[in-house]
């Protein structure tokens, strides 16, 4: 019998023991894994987090932050999406709890909650209009816009990096179910 | 698909918004103050109209915000959106919305 006492938490799993695995395909990459916070604040204690952070969070609606190897993701009035280096994320919770000292905010380490792919190619927004209703043109799904949003029946963020580059954050357990899908709907493409 | 306008995220599908009842109900400062009728009124008894109605929708799967709309119960059509807090707005009727 395993000792049913010892259950191991998350900091004793090593990420790629718990990361889905995802194949690999001409418009599918998994992205490497990264440290992950959910802040919630008010705007001006958002302002002093971006500060600590290195990243000044986008005061527009649905639009995303890079600087560096961060980045911060609007995801509501009050709450940000911080990644980071997965290396940072001990630094990135010490340097935000420093730096917001006695603020009314929230900061959750979300790193293994999710994981990261990249859909891309000419084909990348049909491939995930085929799941989600959004119209991804670049006219109302400019580079650099990013949201939370349904693709099927899972709960994504979805944020276009580049033209036809797609980052999307896919709740772990989901992960399975959204590129099983993604996969069925590519075959659409397939030359 | 009807798409709903978030007032933080522009228009949306309507699959990611959640309908949250009438809007403008404010809880009495001091229930203990309130008899059964009073307290089952605020409680259970909402208006059922026909035309423009005032009520609170969530963009549940997006920003995750309450926000109050108008909308129209027979035509389905979205006349106003504003924020929670906001006084409702008025209407052009002559536009021949309600």
């Amino acid at each position: 019998m395993a000792d049913l006492t010892g259950i191991p938490t998350m900091n004793h799993l090593t990420t790629a023991r718990i990361a889905p695995q995802v194949t690999r395909s001409h418009w599918l990459a998994p992205l490497a894994p990264r440290s992950r916070f959910s802040l919630r604040a008010a705007p001006q204690v958002l302002a002093l987090a971006g500060a600590a952070f290195g990243v000044a969070p986008s005061e527009q609606a649905c639009r995303a932050v890079v600087q560096g190897t961060r980045a911060a993701l609007w995801l509501s009035p009050d709450e940000q999406l911080l990644l980071g280096l997965e290396a940072d994320t001990a630094s990135i919770q010490a340097d935000l709890h420093a730096a917001l000292g006695k603020a009314a905010y929230s900061l959750v380490d979300v790193s293994h909650r999710q994981t990261a792919l990249e859909i891309s190619g000419p084909n990348a927004a049909d491939i995930l209009n085929g799941a989600s209703p959004l119209d991804l043109s670049l006219a109302a799904f400019p580079v650099g816009m990013c949201t939370r949003t349904l693709l099927d029946k899972a709960d994504i963020i979805l944020w276009r990096t580049q033209h036809d580059v797609f980052h999307i954050e896919v709740w772990r357990s989901f992960t399975d179910y959204v590129t099983g899908l993604l996969s069925v709907i590519a075959r659409e493409y397939e030359s | 698909m009807l798409l709903i306008q978030c007032p933080y995220c522009g228009p949306r599908p309507e699959l990611e918004f959640a309908y949250g009842g009438q809007a403008h109900i404010a809880r009495p400062l001091k229930p203990a103050d309130l008899n059964d009728d009073e307290w089952a009124a605020f409680l259970y008894m909402r208006v059922n109209t026909k035309g423009v109605h005032a009520e609170r929708w969530r963009h549940a799967r997006g920003c995750n915000r309450f926000f109050n709309a108008l909308r129209d119960t027979t035509t389905d059509h979205f006349l106003a959106v504003y924020k929670t807090g906001e006084a409702r707005p008025a209407l052009n009727t002559a536009g021949g919305h309600s």
